[in-house]
C-alpha cells in the first residue's frame, strides 16, 4: 500500500537484510481509555476513509458494534463492565493492531513480503503478497489479522499507512470528539500517556498504567488503562508475547529440521560411496531386469 | 530370468497416489518452510497456487494412507524372526545381507517405513485440518492452533526422514526395487536375496513360478 519513501525495517519470509537505511522516528497511536466516551467516531472513519464496505453490526447485549474484528472492520471499540465495589466502570478500549515492535505475525508469515514492517513502526499487510495461510493469525498475541472468505487474503489496521507516509494523522485520531485519540512519535506519546497516568493516580485510580508491553518488542499503540495492574479487565493480555510454539517452530525447530534434512541427504550420499548397491549373485546389473 | 509379482497393480497404484501427492506435499510443504526454498512455490505455480492445493494434495494422501493402511497392515505387522533382524540391522546397512536373518514380504525397515508414514500421515492430515481452517478456531481455543503449527512441521520433518531412506533405499541400494513398484514383477534371484521367507513362501518351497 505505502509508498517507497517508507523505509522497509523488516520483510516476512525474507532471509536477506531488508533495505531500510534511514533514519526515522517511530510513530505511535495514543489511546487514553480513561477519556473515551464509546462514541464509535474512530469506527466510522476507519470505515469511510479505508472505504471499507459496511459490516451489518450484531445485537450480543452490548454496545459494541461487533463481537470481533472483521476483515471489513479493523478497528473496534470494546465495551466491558466492571462491577467492583459496590460501583459500576464502563471500560472501552479502542481494539485494532497494535503494531508490536517485534510482530508474531510477520516471524509466522512464510509469504515474501506479506507483511512488512516499515522503520516508522507500522506493521503492513501486502495483501498482493499473501498467500492466505493464516499463520500470521497463529503468530499474533492479540487476535487481530482477519482472513477474508471472499479474497482469502488477511487484512487489519494499516495505522492509515498512505495518510502517515504523506504526513496526516490517521483516520481515527482525525475523528476523536475527547482527543483521547492522539498521534504523534512514539516518545512524544509516552510523555503524554506518562502525564496522564499521574493525573489519573492523583485522582485516586492507584494503578493507573501505560500499556506498552515489552514483551513484543513494545506496540505503536500506547494506552493508558486506569486499571493498569489488570490489562485482562480490557480484554488485553498481561504480557503478551510471540506464542511459544511460533518461536519454537521459527527457531530450534527450523534449525534442526535443516541440519537433519541436509544430514539425511548427506549420509545417504556418503553411505552410498562406502558400501554402494547390495549384490544379487546370478541377477541382472540391474537386479530385477 | 523367471518373472515373480510383488505388488499387484492395486498395490502400485495406492503407492504412487500417495508417492506423487507425497512429493507434491513435500515441495510446496517445503517452500512455507523456508524463504530459501520459496522458488518451489513459484515452480508450482505461485504462492497462492501452492496454498490452495496443498491441503487438496493432502486430502489425496489422506486417501492412499488410509487406503494403503487397509491393503498392507496385515503385512506390515512385526513377526518374531524381525527382532533378530533389527538386531543384525547394522549387516543390512553394511550390506552383508549374508550375516541376517530372512526377512519375509517386508523386512522390518520397510515395517518402520509404514509405520512412520502411516502415523506422521495421521498427525499431517490432524493437524492440517487445523491449519486449513485456522481463522474458524476461536481464540480461546487457540492452543489447538499452536499444537497444529508444531506437530504439522515436527510430522513432516518425521515423514521427510523416511522418506529419504526410502527413496534412496529402493532406487539406488536395492536396485530392481524402483522397477518392482512400476512393472509389479522381480526377479526370482532378487526375491530369493531380498526377501527370503516371502519367497519361500510363495513358491511353496520350491522356485515354481506362482
Amino acid at each position: 500500500m505505502a509508498g517507497k519513501t517508507l523505509e522497509l525495517v523488516r520483510i516476512s519470509a525474507n532471509s536477506h537484510p531488508a533495505p531500510g537505511i534511514r533514519q526515522t522516528p517511530t510513530l505511535a497511536k495514543y489511546i487514553d481509555t480513561t477519556s473515551c466516551i464509546g462514541c464509535k467516531a474512530c469506527e466510522v472513519a476507519c470505515q469511510e476513509w479505508n472505504d471499507l464496505p459496511p459490516e451489518i453490526s450484531v445485537q450480543f447485549g452490548s454496545y459494541q458494534t461487533l463481537p470481533q474484528l472483521t476483515p471489513n472492520f479493523w478497528n473496534l471499540i470494546r465495551f466491558r463492565e466492571l462491577d467492583r465495589d459496590g460501583a459500576l466502570s464502563w471500560l472501552m478500549r479502542k481494539d485494532q493492531c497494535m503494531h508490536c515492535g517485534d510482530p508474531g505475525c510477520l516471524k509466522a508469515c512464510p509469504a515474501p513480503g506479506a507483511i512488512v514492517q516499515y522503520a516508522n513502526g507500522i506493521v503492513d499487510f501486502q495483501q498482493e503478497h499473501c498467500i492466505g495461510c493464516g499463520y500470521c493469525i497463529s503468530g499474533c498475541p492479540f487476535d487481530i489479522p482477519q482472513l477474508s472468505k471472499k479474497t482469502k487474503k488477511v487484512y487489519k489496521c494499516t495505522l492509515c499507512v498512505d495518510r502517515v507516509s504523506v504526513g496526516l494523522e490517521p483516520a481515527c485520531i482525525k475523528a476523536c470528539p475527547t482527543s483521547c485519540l492522539q498521534f504523534g512519535t512514539k516518545d512524544a506519546m509516552l510523555e503524554e500517556a506518562g502525564r496522564r497516568v499521574e493525573q489519573l493516580k492523583s485522582q485516586g485510580f492507584a494503578h493507573a498504567a501505560v500499556y506498552d508491553p515489552p514483551g513484543v518488542g513494545g506496540t505503536a499503540v500506547v494506552t493508558v488503562l486506569a486499571h493498569g495492574d489488570q490489562p485482562e479487565l480490557y480484554g488485553l493480555p498481561k504480557n503478551p508475547v510471540i506464542p511459544l510454539a511460533v518461536r519454537l517452530w521459527k527457531g530450534p525447530l527450523k534449525w534442526l529440521g535443516n541440519l537433519a534434512m541436509v544430514g539425511g541427504v548427506l549420509a545417504a550420499a556418503a553411505h552410498y560411496l562406502r558400501f554402494g548397491a547390495k549384490v544379487v549373485p546370478g541377477d541382472g546389473p540391474q537386479g530385477g531386469e | 530370468m523367471r518373472r515373480i509379482l510383488r505388488y499387484t497393480l492395486r498395490e502400485r497404484v495406492v503407492h504412487w497416489v500417495a508417492g506423487l501427492s507425497y512429493v507434491y506435499l513435500l515441495l510446496t510443504g517445503l517452500a512455507f518452510w523456508s524463504p530459501l526454498l520459496w522458488w518451489l512455490a513459484l515452480l508450482a505455480g505461485g504462492g497462492v497456487t501452492a496454498r490452495s492445493w496443498h491441503p487438496w494434495a493432502g486430502v489425496v494422501f489422506t486417501i492412499a494412507v488410509v487406503w494403503m493402511y487397509g491393503m498392507w497392515r496385515g503385512a506390515m505387522r512385526a513377526t518374531e524372526g524381525d527382532r533378530a533382524w533389527r538386531r543384525a540391522i547394522g549387516a543390512y546397512v553394511r550390506n552383508q545381507d549374508e550375516n541376517l536373518p530372512p526377512a519375509g514380504r517386508f523386512n522390518p525397515g520397510q515395517k518402520a517405513l509404514f509405520w512412520v508414514m502411516f502415523y506422521g500421515g495421521v498427525a499431517l492430515m490432524l493437524s492440517g485440518a487445523v491449519l486449513w481452517f485456522t481463522e474458524y478456531i476461536p481464540w480461546s481455543w487457540r492452543a489447538v492452533r499452536f499444537a497444529a503449527v508444531l506437530l504439522h512441521a515436527a510430522a513432516a520433518l518425521a515423514t521427510i526422514g523416511g522418506f529419504i531412506v526410502h527413496v534412496y533405499m529402493g532406487t539406488a541400494v536395492v536396485r530392481g526395487g524402483f522397477t518392482s513398484i512400476v512393472s509389479g514383477e522381480v526377479s526370482e534371484e532378487w526375491a530369493r536375496a531380498h526377501h527370503p521367507l516371502w519367497f519361500r513362501e510363495i513358491s511353496g518351497g520350491s522356485a515354481d513360478k506362482r
